[in-house]
């Protein structure tokens, strides 16, 4: 005779193979398999081995102590430098956030409804984010030839790509009532957008300005490397002539002065915001 | 009821003295940065060069997307993505310490919480170009130099990021772990990784498509990359060349972008 079912087999009508299978593991495995495949192949391409790294160890080891105590008497050289990178970076930031105004509304879907009008407007701004800020300054270098004026320009170019792109996330996020109300009262088109859009967006706008300006300045401080004026040039020289302290006054510098930028800008866009 | 709208409701109050005092100072800032900007007026050569780099984009040269003897586009892309990739290995495996030293917890304190993030700022500031050529100094131009400096400058931003993904994690199923007994080390695996997991991922997606740009400009000073024969095709005026390795860049970064995009959407 078979015993009664206990209480639990009661509560548990499915017997045990007709439990939910536990998720194949296979795919993780051949996920973690294509990671190190990966990797690997990319060591092997890039001719990286912990080797050489050991072997280099010494040779950093020289350099970090060549590059102590920084030459601080070097600042008063490079001071006017700084200035001629912090100029780039304000006036690149500006003459940038200003053209993305118009890059920015057009992006937004919902101020131009027109599907042929904000796709191929982002398809252009996704292609100027693709290219590097220090690439486009090697173009502007090449074109303009060397100075301030490349770094401002490749700086105005790398700003619109991304300042466009953070106000029009932002102006798609905005509350439709406003608009709604404008086109109620038969605002034309600028007054819809200075009076509905606007006033929603500026303290966004103003914030993503701001980040921008400090993306700049850090890339501001590097365009010298490919002659487009600023600090940056004086890493050439000082590691050309094997000056490791001055070089090592370059980068305390810098970062005390980005540094010093992030800190105010930081402040003023959580007050904005 | 005969009061108009403007005595009915009060116009906010501005702050007179201040806002003043902020379009002065904007307005000096303004005054500095642009007198001391040099406009020499643009050469007369420059029409011309803006010419014949679209004529080189509108009609690259195609011939040079694959040499059988090497130095070609297709093994600089290639080179590019792997210092890419082994770079944000490096500082994804590197940066997850970091970010667990960093991350504040209601049980620690808050100088080494502080020094953490301290230190991951100190990183993210450095930047990676500067790194790479202090690299070269140590191991030679190549594109070690260049894996490192990627490495090392990533922990910086994936640091901070993943650092805010482990303070958000959910105290719950640490705590019902805790009173079943598990030990720290079964506690880490089944509350804290499979929690921070997907955030990290994603992270450690996003840096890499940053990494891909870095990684195209590191060949300027010699770190291996795309960067090297760009730079050359520059300095040879050789626009046609110029004009498809800016192509094969673009083409690159943006399908890295959307099939990153995409693994990203489907993990989160």
């Amino acid at each position: 005779m078979t015993a009664a079912p206990t209480p639990v087999q009661q509560a548990n009508r499915h017997s045990d193979n007709k439990r939910p299978q536990t998720p194949s593991r296979l795919k993780h495995y051949l996920t973690a398999m294509l990671l190190i495949l990966l990797v690997w192949g990319s060591a092997w391409k890039t001719e990286s081995t912990l080797g050489e790294l050991v072997q280099g160890a010494p040779n950093m080891l020289d350099l970090l102590k060549e590059m102590f105590p920084p030459s601080w008497t070097y600042m008063d050289n490079i001071a006017p430098a700084m200035l001629d990178t912090i100029r780039m970076a304000v006036v690149g930031t500006t003459i940038g956030a200003v053209l993305a105004i118009p890059f920015a509304v057009l992006c937004a879907s919902n101020v131009v409804r027109n599907v042929w009008v904000f796709y191929p407007v982002r398809m252009v701004l996704n292609l100027i984010r693709t290219i590097p800020d220090l690439l486009l300054a090697s173009l502007f270098v090449a074109v303009f030839g060397l100075g301030l004026v490349s770094g401002i320009l490749a700086l105005s170019v790398f700003s619109i790509g991304l300042v466009a792109k953070l106000t029009y996330e932002a102006i798609e996020s905005i509350d439709n009532g406003p608009l709604e109300a404008m086109t109620a009262v038969g605002a034309n088109r600028m007054q819809w957008i200075a009076f509905g859009v606007v006033p929603q967006v500026i303290a966004n706008y103003i914030s993503y300005v701001l980040y921008t300006f400090e993306v700049n300045v850090r890339a501001a401080a590097i365009l010298g490397l490919v002659g487009a004026g600023g600090i940056g040039h004086y890493y050439e020289v000082t590691l050309g002539f094997l000056q490791y302290d001055r070089t090592n006054a370059i980068i305390i510098f810098t970062l005390v002065v980005v540094l010093l930028i992030d800190f105010i800008s930081t402040k003023v866009r959580e007050r904005l915001l | 009821m005969n009061q108009t709208w403007s005595e009915r409701v009060a116009k906010p109050r501005t702050n007179w003295p201040l806002r003043l005092l902020l379009i002065v100072a904007i307005a000096a800032l303004y005054i500095w940065a642009f007198s001391g900007i040099p406009f020499q007026g643009l050469k007369e050569t420059a029409v011309q060069i803006v010419q014949s780099i679209m004529a080189g984009i509108l009609s690259p040269d195609w011939d040079y997307v694959y040499l059988p003897e090497g130095e070609d586009l297709l093994r600089g892309l290639l080179d590019t993505a792997a210092i890419a990739i082994l770079g944000t290995a490096i500082s994804t495996l590197l940066c997850i310490p970091f970010a667990f030293w960093a991350a504040s917890r209601k049980h620690k304190s808050g100088a080494i919480t502080g020094t953490g993030k301290f230190l991951l700022s100190f990183i993210r500031t450095f930047p990676e170009i500067v790194m790479a050529i202090l690299f070269i100094k140590a191991v030679g131009p190549g594109a070690f130099a260049g894996v490192l400096a990627l490495g090392l400058h990533s922990i910086g931003m994936q640091g901070k990021l993943f650092s805010e993904e482990i303070e958000n994690i959910d105290q719950g199923p640490l705590d019902s772990l805790l009173a079943s007994g598990a030990n720290r080390l079964q506690i880490w695996w089944y509350a804290i990784m499979p929690q921070v997991l997907p955030g990290f991922l994603s992270y450690t997606l996003y840096r890499f498509e940053i990494n891909v740009r870095s990684a195209t400009i590191l060949g300027v000073i010699g770190a291996g990359g795309i960067g090297t024969p760009l730079i050359f095709a520059l300095s040879t005026r050789n626009w046609d060349r110029v004009g498809i390795i800016l192509l094969g860049i673009i083409v690159m970064v943006t399908m890295i972008d959307l099939l990153s995009g995409y693994l990203r959407k489907k993990i989160v």
